[in-house]
């Protein structure tokens, strides 16, 4: 019998665990000399209070839906995939060079083609360090973390000797055509006759991200292949024992994982810059490792903790225009999460696990 | 390529090693005793900034130097505390510490000092001076040894030599002293050290300590030594590749000093030739300065040989009942 009901274990402990790391960054604010309630009214005013910050904050959100999901496909299989940053700024060169190839006519034909480039690249920037796993053993953490290193040298050379327009001093690529924009969610509103989030960077790919919570979770729950995921993930000498290819998993498992941050350049790159300029990712690819423990690595949980932590992000940017916090208060918050909810698991688990023991003897006896 | 650019680019790879092989040694420590740290670079990372703020307040090196043991200390407190203390997993633990550090400093500088994240330039006395060793300059003409001397081996700060010393000190320490055996024997085998009634959390939590002042010191020579002041996320991935490093080293302190020697020499030879010009071809200065990570994943990988962890490492210890 398990020690605690499933609600608690799947709502409570974050939960709580949320709120410690929400106490501790208040404390963080009352240190630097401000005020914790005013910081969070700035947020809350900044990214919740219009359609202009909601547009914001669910342009965020998505790109955290795609980091988020990548960490969470990879945990599945026990691999702790930090190499989101860098996969999907290899996606968003994959985005570039399709985007550019071509005249494109129309957004629905460059969008999945400019998918697939995203993926393509995210999900070879993923191949390296699943293969060294795989076959040397080398760690994957710390291999994702150097390809991140990298992946930023490699882009900066891509940018500045080969995709930066002649004439052009800035390390970006030329602008994409006009037949590559995506419908942004503003537009797509006023189509139907709504004036919502005008200016907003939020668009099509928001409900691309959606739809990979679904497929994801169809694919982890619901294939053969999800089945041997979470088997390898919980005991590999029993999933090898079951005739599961450890190679085969590690290798697919970081290709998808690598595929959805790949993915995330739809957002930012197409959806948003429309050009691929340097530092395009802006530490997403980080984020998703809270947003994925955060939520449980489930699907449902990623969207609901992405659009938590693209509230935090928007709130931050409206914290540092309006307020002296700097942004990095965010950087904070999400080391804090990632701590509480990941790290000390057991800090906040261990003490609810022994009040609803003494609970079910007291409703027994 | 003449003798004195030579003994210029080693002169230049030893300081860029001290911060690598300080931090090495610090995960030798930790991961000795069974405890995974990947949160090197973040608490090197703290340490370089309370460090060189400190520095800058007080006017001193010294002092700077305890903030900075201080603050790498504190994080490898969190780090035990979720690790050792609460089972939790060690890797999240250090990732959360990476953030934390990167973060926390940054929000700290703006703050206090409102550089956008730098601390203000440490001048003179606030930096770790150069150590001129005795009879430098009068041996200097002596052929060959002389410029070795002069340049190579004199003229570092006290930090460099201290990192030095610590290689010869943790071998003593490691192979030599009571402490050292149940230290690998706890990252060996747990059981066995707790069978014979040695507590495994003091060990581990004084294993997490050491590896926090040697980051301490790390932090402080990146940020009053190496250069004047910290600047926002200057340890540059070096916790990492000061992992690989010691994977390369086989968790074995002298074996150490050669892989960081051979980190702080590629930097160094990086820094020197930002184009490399090869003749045929010219390697772009990208390439260079992402050298140092691509061989980290290369020795990762096992080319250089395989590498055998300490057995019980990432594991948290749950005592028997």
């Amino acid at each position: 019998m398990d020690k605690m009901p499933k609600w608690a274990d799947v709502i409570l402990t974050p939960l709580i665990s949320l709120v410690l790391a929400m106490a501790i960054s208040a404390l963080v604010i009352l240190a630097i000399g401000e005020s914790p309630t005013e910081a969070l009214k700035t947020m809350v005013d900044g990214a919740l209070g219009s359609s202009y910050g909601w547009g914001f904050t669910l342009y965020y959100t998505t790109n955290f839906i795609f980091t988020g999901l990548a960490v969470a496909v990879a945990y599945h299989a026990s691999l702790f995939n930090i190499g989101g940053e860098g996969q999907a700024m290899l996606g968003g060169l994959g985005v570039a060079l399709v985007a550019l190839a071509l005249p494109w006519p129309h957004w629905g034909i460059a969008l999945p083609a400019a998918m697939i480039g995203a993926a393509l690249f995210g999900a070879l920037w993923a191949l390296i360090p699943a293969w060294l796993q795989a076959k040397r053993g080398s760690h994957i953490v710390i291999t994702t973390i150097m390809f991140n290193f990298i992946a930023a040298a490699l882009l900066n050379y891509v940018l500045v000797n080969i995709l930066r327009p002649v004439g052009s001093m800035d390390p970006a690529s030329a602008r994409f055509p006009e037949g590559a924009h995506l419908p942004s969610l503003a537009d797509m509103a006023a189509g139907l006759g709504i004036e919502w989030g005008k200016n907003t960077p939020v668009n099509i790919t928001f409900f691309i991200a959606m739809l990979a919570c679904v497929l994801v979770w169809l694919l982890i729950w619901r294939t053969r292949l999800g089945y041997e995921i979470r088997a390898f993930g919980r005991s590999e000498p029993a999933a090898r024992y079951a005739g599961i290819n450890p190679v085969r998993i590690i290798v697919i498992t970081m290709l998808i994982s690598g595929a959805l941050a790949g993915l995330m350049a739809i957002n930012n790159v197409m959806g948003e810059a429309e050009r691929l300029v340097l530092n395009a990712v802006e530490g997403a690819g980080f984020i998703g490792i809270a947003v994925a423990l955060m939520g449980r690595n489930h699907p449902f949980g990623v969207f609901l903790a992405a659009l938590l932590f693209g509230f935090l992000y928007q709130g931050g940017g409206e914290l540092a225009l309006w307020t002296s916090i700097p942004r990095e208060l965010i950087v904070v918050i999400q080391a804090l999460v990632i701590l509480f909810t990941g790290a000390l698991d057991n800090m906040v688990r261990m003490p609810l696990e022994r009040i609803f023991l003494s609970m079910r003897k007291l409703g027994n006896g | 390529m003449d003798f004195p650019t030579i003994i210029q680019i080693l002169d230049s790879a030893v300081r860029l090693m001290t911060p690598l092989l300080l931090a090495c040694l610090a995960g030798l420590y930790s991961e000795r005793s069974g405890v995974f740290d990947i949160g090197l670079e973040g608490k090197m990372l703290m340490a370089a900034f309370t460090s060189a703020s400190i520095a800058f307040v007080t006017g001193s090196p010294w002092l700077g130097l305890l903030a900075g043991i201080g603050g790498a200390m504190l994080l490898s407190l969190i780090h035990g505390l979720a690790s050792i203390t609460f089972r939790g997993n060690q890797l999240i633990s250090g990732v959360a510490i990476n953030f934390l550090a990167s973060g926390m400093t940054v929000l700290l500088g703006i703050k206090i000092f409102g550089l956008g994240g730098r601390t203000p330039a440490l001048t003179g006395g606030g930096r770790f001076g150069e150590i001129t060793l005795p009879f430098a300059e009068t041996l200097r003409d002596v052929p060959l040894l002389g410029p070795i001397y002069a340049d190579l081996i004199s003229g570092h700060t006290i930090l460099v030599y201290v990192a030095f010393l610590c290689v010869p000190l943790t071998w003593w320490v490691l192979f030599r002293t009571r402490f050292g055996l149940r230290l690998r024997a706890v990252g060996e085998n747990p059981a066995s050290v707790d069978t014979a009634g040695v507590s495994v959390t003091r060990l581990r939590f004084v294993a997490v300590i050491i590896a926090g002042v040697l980051c301490g010191l790390a932090g402080a020579y990146l940020a009053t030594g190496l250069s004047a002041g910290f600047v926002k996320e200057m340890t540059a991935g070096r916790g990492f590749i000061a992992l690989a490093a010691l994977i390369f080293a086989k968790w074995r302190p002298v074996s150490a000093l050669g892989a960081t020697f051979l980190f702080g020499l590629l930097e160094a030879i990086a820094n020197r030739y930002p184009n490399l010009d090869l003749g045929v071809i010219t390697i772009p200065s990208m390439f260079m300065n992402a050298l140092p990570y691509i061989l980290t994943v290369i020795i990762l990988a096992g080319f250089v040989g395989r590498a055998i962890p300490p057995r019980a490492g990432g594991e948290p210890y749950v005592k028997e009942r």
